[in-house]
């Protein structure tokens, strides 16, 4: 084997194994949630500068993004949110996911979490009473935007449309707790019942909720 | 001249040849399988973290949902964890005076991040992305194992190139429906099972799910499976032609 072919098996050699390296594996680029050796708390992510308004928006509509106007709650939904099928389903759908754990998925202040150890002076809110039942919607929203008692903010956690989409979903919950047997569309009950019990059961519906009526007064 | 090889040379020359035999391919085998392993992949292997996070109380016993923490699985590539503040919606009311807890309310406190260590990642020349697999209806467990068994988490899968691939390759294995309601999207299916078996336990989950919070859900080669796979590729319209490209991931 003469000095070349060596050379070349040992080129060839380093070739292959330059091949060997991690760089591509680790970049020199932070990703979400990574470690950084360049801010002071080593968090890659980075807090927004307070006031910074991404552009085009800018929050200045004061009843959709706080749920008030000139300085009252809004007792009805703003401009911008239709209230239909879809927005319930989403708010049920993220009412169930963020809301149910404490307030449970009646909203009656009976999730897991409150029967798991929560101490509180006041239990956890249960939307079904006459004061709940008569707040502005404005007040709902405003609680899930700025948190109210020992309840934190969620904000960080649910859009403005889909709060609005909780709140409406509250709304339904409400009405359906507080319902009166006249409520229910007639051809509703005689699905839900076999003909014959319709009578009985009607009769039977209209006596507990005045017990209930009644219980609450 | 006395002879070079002594007799032993005979031995001594089969025994390199065996070896050489048999030596090369244990030794190609013994690579290929230490870098599959637990050892490399860290496959099973939990791994301390900071604050004994357990999933199995907070998704199998509190039926706490996957979005309150993970909130932008289902809109980002990264699911997110959870913010100090997340942790401290419960945890300002409840075992408030838990040592276990103490970084928690430390990070708190200080304002300063809790470091967790990293469980799942992926070489970053990938490019993986949360919400188009739970757009297509894949359940959490298909690649992080079986969360809600978790008392400390885990790697569920290895997340090397071939094991991304079995699915990339053939998603009909692995698609399935999961409904509770009449037009529930793919997106919401994926999170049925989590509350199902809170409510219900384990025994009562419809069969795949029930392989899945076990754990050993890997695919399904059963006929009626893959046609219900394939129609369900019609339905969501996965591009399977390109599925496996390069690109897909390596972008």
């Amino acid at each position: 084997m003469n000095k070349q072919q060596k050379l070349a098996i040992l080129g060839f050699g380093a070739l292959i194994l330059s091949g060997c390296n991690t760089d591509m594996w680790r970049q020199p680029k932070q990703e979400p949630l990574d470690e950084s050796e360049f801010f002071a708390d080593h968090a890659a992510n980075r807090p927004l500068v307070p006031g910074t308004i991404p552009r085009g928006h800018l929050r200045e509509d004061d009843a959709f993004f706080a749920g008030a106007a000139n300085g009252k709650w809004l007792d009805g939904f703003p401009d911008g949110v239709k209230v239909d099928k879809a927005l319930l389903l989403r708010g049920q759908e993220r009412f169930n996911i963020y809301c149910s754990p404490c307030h449970g998925r009646l909203g009656d202040g009976q999730g897991m979490i409150a029967h798991r150890g929560f101490s509180l002076k006041r239990p956890v809110g249960n939307i079904h009473t006459d004061r709940l039942r008569k707040m502005p919607v404005g007040h709902f929203y405003d609680v899930i935007t700025n948190g109210y008692g020992a309840m934190f903010s969620y904000a960080a956690r649910v859009e403005p449309q889909d709060r609005w989409g909780i709140v409406a979903y509250i709304r339904a919950l409400q009405l359906s707790q507080y319902a009166a047997p006249q409520d229910v569309p007639a051809e509703e009950v005689s699905k839900a019942l076999p003909a014959g019990d319709l009578g009985a059961a009607k009769q039977e519906t209209a006596q507990a909720d005045s017990n209930t009526r009644l219980a609450q007064k | 001249m006395a002879q070079i090889f002594k007799p032993s040379a005979n031995s001594v020359a089969k025994l390199t040849l065996i070896s050489v035999v048999l030596g090369v391919p244990s030794l190609w085998l013994a690579i290929a399988g230490l870098s599959r392993s637990p050892a490399n992949t860290k496959v099973d292997v939990p791994l301390n973290q900071p604050v004994p996070f357990s999933h199995q109380h907070h998704v199998w016993e509190l039926g706490l949902d996957c979005r309150y923490c993970h909130t932008t699985v289902e809109k980002s590539s990264y699911a997110g964890l959870p913010s100090t503040e997340t942790c401290m919606s419960c945890h300002s009311q409840i075992w408030t005076n838990s040592p276990m807890l103490e970084p928690v309310r430390q990070s708190y406190e200080t304002n300063t991040p809790i470091q967790w260590n990293l469980v799942n990642k992926v070489p970053q020349f990938v490019f993986f992305n949360h919400s188009i697999h739970i757009a297509r209806g894949l359940n959490c467990n298909i690649c992080h194992g079986a969360v809600n068994n978790m008392q400390i988490t885990w790697k569920g899968n290895s997340f090397q190139m071939a094991w991304c691939l079995q699915c990339h390759r053939a998603p009909e294995r692995y698609l399935h429906e999961n409904k509770t309601a009449e037009g529930q999207t793919p997106r919401q299916q994926v999170f049925n099972m989590y509350w199902q078996l809170q409510e219900h336990g384990l025994k009562d989950l419809p069969e795949k799910e029930k392989q899945l919070a076990d754990g050993h859900f890997a695919g399904s080669d059963e006929a009626a499976d893959l046609e219900a796979g394939k129609e369900l590729i019609k339905k969501y319209g996965v591009h399977t032609q390109q599925l496996a490209d390069c690109s897909v991931c390596h972008h």
